[in-house]
């Protein structure tokens, strides 16, 4: 199948392979033997040199080298410290990180327990946000077998580490994804951000030092380990080595959680795996990095997939949605939706976030209803520009992206909406027009008859009319009219 | 000491390791506009969210803009504070707030003080370029404080004081991000939450979310109604900072400008708070020795430490928190419900006057004392032994109103029966004054020695909680001092747990005492000016020539002429109060 061919699992190896409640089936994979090699045959120091040969990055948007977040927070002298997970999976259409713990919850807890070897924690906590039900009971049976079969807990296989994890829930605040606000979230606090330095690693959940890792990433650590950082280097490109999970949607024949090599092209992705567009339609757009994300164009179709290549094209790597679009997309509309999702997930707690992505939406608004003018446009840059520059946190810094880009990208759908009064796509109602045309119609009144807000006027057997002022662009008369005397626009 | 170099608007400095951009800049003469942060040096309370981002500055070599309050500065850093990005960002931010805030600056109870209209003008904002939805939210009024929270800019300043140094916890940011906005839980009301009105989130907002009730209206109704008389109480922190309001240097001593502007303004006795304070520590004090003697004879139905009950908010507090520990404040009544209740019935039959013609003026530096007035235990059928609360602001406000040039004033005597005060009513206004007060008084009860000396410099100061042992003649009497509740509650837990060795302990709500209050002058974040308030007040005792409160001849006038005794019947149904379990009136 073109659909598997193109894709390496690692993250994903063993989710759909074993049965996730039965800690054998896990076992019989492989799980838990690197954890068994790490107490037994490596120091701490040398399973970090070996994460950090390996190159692995953070694969919960940042892409910061993994090695050395745990070398950092093991250098800081403490009583106490902790591993968190990250499973505040946010991303519209993003669910790799709940696939990887309904499928395989023990490569986490596994490469919890070894980041606690290597930093030295004794206490790993898991943030999942409370609207993953299935995901929470298959980790919760998943600490239990572990602990029976003395993979958690103390003297864990006789050599002496302790390592006992528990579970925290978040209320599913996509900021809390953002790992200051998700440590306020696991105290009980509001879940906003706070400024960093401090960074987590040096004080975070309690005030101790906290290494904070997304669930992906973590499912990556005990093959490393098994495999060695050599045979993981070897995957990927110079600086992103490895592979990625994908959430394959929007309009293209194959969707779904994807995993493939670091390196593979935006077309292979889009026309192989994925199959191409639905319906042959024409394609325009691949959105990847969720809301703080960018829309590449046709263009870019062959830039290799890499943290780097991605933000370089003006988008960003994210935590791995991927949204296809075609030539039916409004790309408008497109940036305008990703706004209403930052507008709603911001915390509020910086001005240029809780205002300024408020006053953006409302002018994409105004534009997409037919008011905009060419200073809007300009007026969207600016405002993109002092938003990403002064705002607190990630989200705020990355929120405008989806604007920019499709600016930068798609500069004349934008100025055909706000000097043409017309939307290429279609898809902004206000910009459509539907007419009579008097010389196909019959009179039928059948328009008339089934226009909800009484638009149509005309006596039977003779030409009807449209009252632009009251036509609402619901588009029945389009589709009821048997003559095709009815014009859109 | 580690210290750090590096360049701010190409000058050059070195600074200690760990400060903030901010505080570098300042060390050479540069200052960095802020909006949200706040740093109240001496009282250990700073708040910087982060959340304005109007001090940002540029970072040579960082990708965005650096918060100039909660970025610690590094060896090597090269900073601009104004360049054209920074001042473009920051105009911006600015315009972006102003397009969310009501434009009512013309009948804003904070115009002309508010810190949001002085930083737009400060930035040359002219035009607003980002027009939108505004937020709505209810207006919600309390006894004491007003909530108008779509003028609020999400600074958090009053949820570090409510949180972290009131510990009281009602206010918090709530719903997400256009819709975010400081509330109590749930958005209840201020009067059904645990607030106790302390005022202090009304002392640093620095817009008009949230201001006092204002009752300027009410008092000037009653000065015009001629079948009223009139009598008016000035607390003692209210003297040292009025003068604010006039342009004075902060720790002007204005009481006889106070006195004559109240005259002025049409009161027909002009008394002093002042006078109940030498009345309270002669119950207060009294009821104090009552228990150490009783204590001390091996009573074990005694309790120790009695805690002063000056402070309204503090009441409040402690019947929210601690409704276990009801029983350990004294019973007197605060200095303005005993003046209240003395002028409604000694004053006013001396007067010949019913109590319901006789209206009861207080000028406070506080805004509880509005909520407490109107408590039920201070009412005789209905009708309150004070009327009407004004705070130092509102006071102002209405002098400037009648065109009065208070600084042409002459100083001017309170009126007499109940207008002359010993020193030690005056230190009430301030941490450490009403104990100090007490133990003057209550030295020489229990000693029948007189005190060898007057100024007790041991409880005074500003650390939050001081402790001190004063030697009763061979008896040391341990004593504790708190202001702000997080510090009170620091000693209750104490006391709680068995842990305390305390025989009094004095607490003030407010950092400071009465002259740090909610309804004291802007201090607009210069805790400097609470000290010099603070030396106002012990400047005026050691000018009186009667420093304790039992010598005040019109004190012992009135229990010979009234009262009877200290903790008599009559003095009990006055000058004495109870408290109340709260824990339940907390509704949503």
């Amino acid at each position: 199948m073109t659909v598997l061919k193109k894709q390496v699992r690692i993250a994903l190896r063993n989710c759909g392979v074993i049965d996730p409640e039965q800690i054998e089936d896990a076992i019989a994979c492989d799980a838990y033997f690197a954890l068994g090699k790490c107490l037994t045959t490596y120091s701490p120091d040398e399973v970090i040199s070996e994460i950090k040969t390996s190159g692995l990055r953070g694969r919960g948007g940042g892409g910061f080298p993994t090695g050395l977040k745990w070398e950092i927070t093991k250098n800081v002298e403490s009583d106490q410290k902790y591993v968190v997970c990250n499973a505040d999976e946010g991303d519209p259409g993003a669910f790799m990180d709940r696939s990887i713990l309904e499928g395989d919850p023990h490569s986490v807890l596994e490469a919890m327990a070894i980041c606690g070897y290597c930093i030295g924690a004794n206490t790993g906590l898991i943030y999942i946000r409370a609207e993953y039900p299935l995901a929470i009971q298959r980790l919760k049976i998943a600490i239990k077998q572990a602990e029976e079969y003395g993979l958690l807990g103390d003297d864990i296989l006789g050599s002496g580490f302790d390592f006992k994890i528990e579970m925290r829930y978040g209320a599913g605040a996509f900021v809390c994804g953002e790992e200051t606000a998700l440590i306020h979230s696991m105290e009980g606090l509001r879940g906003e951000p706070t400024v960093k330095p401090p960074f987590p690693s040096v004080s975070g959940y309690l005030g101790k030092p906290t290494n904070v890792n997304n669930v992906e990433t973590f499912a990556n650590i005990p093959v490393i380990i098994n495999k060695g950082a050599k045979w993981f280097s070897r995957i990927g490109t110079e600086k992103s080595k490895g592979t990625k999970v994908f959430a394959l949607a929007g309009k293209i024949n194959n969707v779904g959680l994807i995993e493939v090599p670091m390196g593979t092209t935006l077309r292979e992705v889009v026309y192989e795996i994925g199959g191409g567009i639905v319906n042959g339609k024409k394609f325009k757009s691949v959105q990847t990095g969720g809301p703080s994300g960018g829309c590449l164009t046709k263009d870019f179709l062959d830039t290799p997939i890499d943290y780097d290549n991605l933000v370089a094209a003006g988008s960003m790597m994210g935590s791995g949605g991927m949204i296809v679009m075609d030539e039916d997309d409004c790309m408008v509309s497109i940036a305008k939706f990703y706004l209403e999702f930052t507008l709603e997930e911001s915390c509020g707690k910086c001005n240029p976030c809780r205002i300024g992505n408020k006053r953006l939406h409302e002018i994409l608004t105004k534009i997409t209803e037919g008011n905009g003018t060419v200073e809007d446009i300009e007026r969207l840059k600016e405002l993109s520009d002092v938003i990403k520059d002064t705002s607190l946190c990630g989200l705020g810094q990355s929120s405008p992206n989806p604007v920019l880009s499709t600016i930068a990208n798609f500069e004349d759908e934008y100025m055909a909406h706000v000097k043409e009064g017309k939307c290429p796509a279609g898809q902004c109602k206000s910009l459509l027009r539907y007419d009579i045309v008097e010389d196909l119609c019959t009179g039928c009144t059948l328009c008339f008859r089934n226009c909800p807000v009484g638009a149509i006027t005309g006596e039977r057997r003779l030409p009807h009319f449209i009252d632009q002022s009251l036509c609402i662009k619901c588009g029945v008369c389009f589709e009821k009219c048997k003559f095709d005397a009815i014009t859109l626009t | 000491m580690d210290t750090i170099n590096l360049t701010i608007d190409n000058k050059t400095i070195e600074v200690k390791k760990g400060t903030s951009i901010l505080d570098a800049a300042a060390e050479v003469g540069i200052e960095i506009p802020t909006l949200c942060h706040m740093k109240l040096h001496d009282l250990n309370i700073e708040n910087k969210p982060g959340g304005c981002r109007i001090c940002v500055v540029e970072v040579e070599g960082r990708r965005n803009l650096a918060p100039a309050c909660c970025t610690d500065a590094h060896d090597g850093m090269e900073i601009s504070t104004h360049s054209l990005r920074v001042v473009n960002a920051r105009r911006t931010v600015m315009e972006l707030i102003l397009s969310d805030h009501p434009f009512e600056c013309l009948i804003c109870a904070k115009s002309g003080n508010c810190d949001l209209q002085d930083m737009a003008h400060q930035l040359g904002i002219r035009e607003v370029h980002y027009k939108g939805e505004q937020s709505h939210y209810r207006a919600d009024t309390s006894p004491a404080i007003i909530r108008e929270i779509d003028k609020c800019i999400m600074c958090r300043r009053c949820e570090t004081m409510c949180n972290d140094v009131q510990t009281v916890g009602v206010l918090s940011a709530i719903n997400r991000g256009f819709n975010s906005v400081v509330s109590p839980a749930f958005e209840m009301n201020l009067d059904h939450s645990e607030c106790t009105y302390c005022g202090q989130c009304v002392a640093v907002c620095p817009t008009g979310a949230l201001t006092e009730v204002d009752e300027t209206g009410k008092v000037i109704r009653a000065l015009a109604d001629p079948t009223k008389t009139v009598v008016v109480q000035t607390a003692p922190a209210v003297r040292a900072a009025l003068g604010e309001e006039f342009g004075l240097e902060p720790g002007t001593l204005v009481t006889g400008k106070l006195v004559a502007a109240l005259r002025r303004l049409g009161f027909n006795h002009v008394f002093d708070t002042d006078f109940a304070a030498d009345l309270t520590i002669m119950e207060e004090g009294t009821e104090l020795l009552n228990r150490l003697n009783r204590f001390l004879s091996g009573d074990k139905d005694v309790k120790l430490p009695i805690l002063t009950s000056c402070c309204p908010a503090w009441v409040k507090f402690f019947e929210h928190q601690f409704p276990d520990m009801k029983d350990i404040p004294s019973t007197a009544r605060s200095p303005m419900q005993m003046f209240g209740a003395i002028a409604k019935t000694y004053f006013a039959e001396k007067l010949a006057v019913k109590r319901e013609d006789l209206v009861v003026v207080s000028i406070m530096p506080c805004v509880a004392k509005k909520y407490e007035r109107g408590r039920d235990e201070f009412k005789v059928n209905g009708n309150p032994d004070v009327d009407h609360v004004i705070t130092t602001r509102e006071l102002a406000a209405l002098i400037k109103l009648s065109n009065i040039d208070f600084n042409a004033l002459p100083n001017e005597e309170f009126d007499n029966p109940l207008g002359e005060s010993s020193g030690a009513g005056v230190i009430f206004g301030t941490t450490g004054g009403v104990i100090e007060a007490a133990v003057r008084t209550a030295y020489e009860i229990q000693t029948k020695k007189e005190l060898p000396r007057l100024d007790f410099d041991e409880l005074r100061g500003m650390e939050g909680i001081r402790e001190a042992t004063i030697d009763f003649d061979g008896l040391p009497i341990k004593i504790g001092i708190a202001h702000g509740l997080g510090n009170a509650r620091k000693l209750l837990e104490d006391i709680q747990a068995g842990k305390s060795e305390f025989h009094a302990i004095e607490i003030m709500s407010c950092p400071g005492g009465c002259i740090g209050g909610g309804g004291q002058p802007y201090h607009h974040g210069d805790a400097s000016i609470l000290k010099k308030r603070q030396m106002a007040i012990y400047r005026e005792d050691s000018n009186k020539a009667i420093r304790k409160s039992h010598e005040n001849p019109y004190i012992i006038n009135l229990y010979k002429e009234f009262l009877g005794e200290p903790m008599s019947e009559k003095a009990h149904h006055l000058l004495h109060t109870q408290y109340f379990d709260r824990t339940e009136k907390v509704k949503i």
